[in-house]
């Protein structure tokens, strides 16, 4: 099948209409023909292997996946310091394939796609079969759709490179990466619905609820928000389907849900799962879970139009989704309930165990960013942040303590699970990371308050005589120290990621550190005086 | 709380969850977005729009190439000092042949709605290529690379390809495209047909240099054109008011 793929994006190098697309070919050969390659030499033609096992469950995907979560994390990470710094200093542009416009999208979607997506592909798989009781109805299925998910990657990262874009944002590539991402989803689909089918246990455990509505929803937006007329089979350029007005709103429909399925209810999934395995505590309230999941899920559609507030989109549209977007807030808070309540009676907990901590992080960012996100929904405050930073500190405050956070608890629980260590190779390195990553977002999330609040405000400022004070080029030039600062805050964030690389690495080589173990300090001091 | 009761039923059966969770999330959606292809105030009524001379729609391709979106809206609000600072506040009906809509999300730089007319050929060009030769504080990258690449577009299919997802290009424009392309930056073409097609098409050499058609003839064209189709002395918002 690697080979047919292989001989097919060669056809259409040979065919292709522009530069762009031949090479892009070209890249999708390579790829495929190499791991042709790497699968022939694996293959064992004389037959005198043992047989593979197939009664347990099927990891080997999930560990492949929780390396490159790592490692697409880290990247993401990097893009996103380097794109920070360029603008600080503009001369760190490298035209044309390293220029902002077409490292903004890579960084996006490195972080969401390539790190986030991976996280939950793998995650999903691993809670699926624990919770059911059932292997993954097809090895060669999961293969497919765990790897033809990382092609989709390539070809995304290196399109954006290249300038091959749609021009929607969280939704740029093209259309045949977009159709190959639907066939490798439709895989998802039936993989994990096939699973569920075969369970052992009578229930479909809460975290499942989750991944599945992820699943399907996405499956939903991407082809919605994606139709489009390309200008030739061998041509990398679409129309959009839609225009103008319809066009903005499909798109941010899609937009705002694949915040609200991908980076919320996936990851809801997955704190779902591991939060209570981690802390050794059931879920706190079952009746919660089923009022979350559904209110969740039913609101969060409407939400989209919040960011259009003012523009020719028809004020019906806004009203309506400023409304959803606010009672949003609602199911929002009692998901974070749900998870932090679940420590009751383990909160001790925290001072002994950061993976835990890091985990109780990620859900209080989560309860920060769903507060902040409904305020900014609201048209008189959205007047101010629209179209500032304070947007891109929102983003990020979800992005990096939410994600990120609970990302970082899984990889932290799994590595030794999957590779049958003890222990990690360093618990005093995760509490490293835990504090390097959290006063990272806290830099970043405060300098984004500052900086974006400044420039809403400076665009805006009239002087006595009733003129604008400020120039646009002036308000730029003030937000420079800002941009520096936050470039220091990503890095934090780089480094902390950094540390989780080696920690990982080292934890599969089969190391251990030796360290003191955290320290349970103070337990017996809180006793009252004689 | 007999209702949550009853929940064990969709806990118990994948296909049930499946099903009631896709229409749960499908009622928004329909809600929302459904009617704005049929409600007719959703989309003003305006004079001068037209679809993109083949020129400006290469040129509209290159601007998404290079994603200009992440940092430039081309959607101004109807505030006081946007007004003031861009013009008049956009319309639906002026991103109505715009596949896909370009309103961004971030202003790190200006508003592009109506940048049209307002600086010279020149002034773009310098400015492409070196931003801070003009505006120091800018944090714009680079785009000179853009005059030395020839513009390499076909036309006809472009054209073809919009016209299929709605956009009324007639039969006469499809089949002079590439003429039109190519006439609208030469200083010597024939161009009454041309502004007959495209009424108000910037017309003339864009890049400082009529020998070559470039990548950089057909941005400038694009931005030329921003903002400035609609004639707004015919325009009555109250009649417009949604």
């Amino acid at each position: 099948m690697l080979a047919f793929g292989a001989v097919l994006s060669l056809l259409a190098a040979g065919f292709a209409q522009d530069v762009l697309f031949q090479t892009h070919a070209w890249v999708v050969f390579f790829a495929l023909a190499l791991s042709t390659i790497y699968v022939l030499r694996k293959v064992d033609f004389a037959g005198d292997a043992a047989p593979v096992d197939k009664s347990g469950y099927f990891d080997d995907p999930i560990r492949a996946g929780v390396i490159l979560t790592t490692f697409w994390g880290v990247v993401g990470f990097l893009i996103g310091v380097i794109a920070a710094l360029q603008l600080a200093f503009p001369v760190l542009n490298i035209e044309p394939y390293l220029n902002f416009g077409r490292l903004r999208p890579l960084h996006t979607s490195a972080v969401i796609f390539a790190f986030g997506g991976t996280a939950l592909i793998t995650s999903s798989l691993y809670v699926v079969q624990r919770t059911t009781s059932a292997r993954l109805i097809s090895d060669g299925l999961t293969q497919f759709v765990f790897w033809g998910y990382q092609l989709f990657i390539l070809m995304a990262a290196t399109g954006y490179l290249l300038g091959i874009t749609q021009g929607r944002e969280y939704a740029e590539p093209e259309w045949y990466v977009d159709l190959w991402l639907t066939i490798v989803w439709v895989g998802y689909l039936i993989l994990f619905m096939g699973t569920l089918f075969k369970r052992k246990e009578p229930h479909i455990y809460v975290a499942n609820w989750f991944y599945l509505a992820f699943i399907f929803t996405i499956a939903l937006l991407h082809v919605v928000n994606n139709l489009a007329m390309p200008v030739s089979p061998f041509s990398i350029k679409s129309y959009s389907a839609f225009a103008g007005v319809q066009d903005a709103l499909t798109q941010w429909w899609y937009g705002h849900n694949a915040v609200g399925f991908f980076l919320t209810a996936g990851f809801l999934g997955m704190m779902y799962y591991f939060m209570p395995k981690q802390a050794e505590r059931p879920v706190y309230s079952y009746r919660l879970s089923i009022i979350h999941f559904w209110s969740l899920i039913f609101m969060y559609i409407w939400a989209g139009p919040h960011h259009l507030h003012y523009t020719a989109l028809p004020d019906w549209a806004q009203t309506l989704g400023m409304v959803f977007s606010i009672m949003l807030w609602m199911p929002s808070w009692g998901g974070m309930i749900n998870g932090l309540m679940t420590l009751s009676g383990a909160w001790d907990k925290l001072r002994t165990d950061p993976i835990i901590r890091m985990m109780v992080i990620a859900v209080a960012f989560y309860g920060m960013s769903t507060f902040e996100g409904p305020m900014m929904s609201i048209k008189a405050v959205n007047g101010l942040s629209h179209y500032t930073d304070w947007t891109i500190g929102h983003v990020h405050s979800g992005a990096l303590g939410w994600v990120g956070m609970i990302s970082f608890g899984m990889i932290y629980f799994l590595v030794p699970r999957l590779w049958g260590r003890d222990r990690l190779y360093s618990m005093r390195m995760v509490n490293w990371h835990f504090w390097l990553a959290t006063l990272g977002i806290v830099v970043y999330a405060a300098v984004m308050w500052v900086s974006g609040i400044t420039q809403g405000l400076m665009w805006r400022e009239y002087d006595a005589e009733g003129f604008l004070v400020y120039s646009f080029a002036e308000t730029v030039a003030a937000l420079k120290p800002y941009y520096i600062l936050r470039a220091v805050g990503g890095a934090m964030y780089l480094v902390g990621g950094l540390v989780m690389a080696y920690n990982v690495y080292m934890t599969i080589k089969g190391k251990t550190r030796n360290e003191k173990p955290i320290a349970v300090a103070h337990v017996a001091t809180a006793q009252p005086a004689e | 709380m007999g209702l949550l009761d009853k929940h064990g039923v969709i806990e118990r059966n994948a296909t049930l969850l499946l099903v009631a969770g896709l229409v749960t999330v499908s009622i928004g959606g329909i809600v929302e977005i459904a009617p704005l292809f049929y409600l007719e105030n959703t989309i003003e009524e305006v004079e001068g729009m037209r679809p993109y001379t083949p020129l400006e729609l290469a040129g509209r391709n290159i601007y998404i190439r290079e994603g200009c979106y992440n940092c430039h809206s081309q959607m101004i609000r109807p505030f006081r000092d946007e007004v003031e600072r861009y013009g008049h506040y956009s319309l639906a009906a002026e991103s109505m042949y715009d596949h896909p809509f370009q309103w961004g999300s971030k202003r790190t730089g200006p508003d592009l709605a109506r940048v049209g007319d307002r600086y010279s050929n020149e002034w773009h060009v310098q400015h492409l290529k070196d931003p801070q030769s003009l505006v120091p504080e800018s944090v714009m990258p680079s785009y000179s690379f853009l005059a030395e690449a020839d513009l390499g577009f076909r036309a006809q299919d472009h054209l073809v390809a919009n016209q299929r997802v709605g956009v009324p290009y007639t039969q006469e424009m499809v089949d002079n495209a590439d003429a039109d392309l190519k006439a609208q930056a030469d200083p010597d073409a024939d161009w009454d047909g041309l502004e007959a097609r495209y009424p108000k098409a910037v017309l003339g050499d864009f890049d400082g240099d009529p020998t070559r058609l470039t990548e950089m003839d057909a941005l400038v064209a694009y931005m030329q054109m921003l903002g400035t189709l609609v004639d707004f002395s015919s325009y009555d918002a109250q009649a417009n008011y949604r």
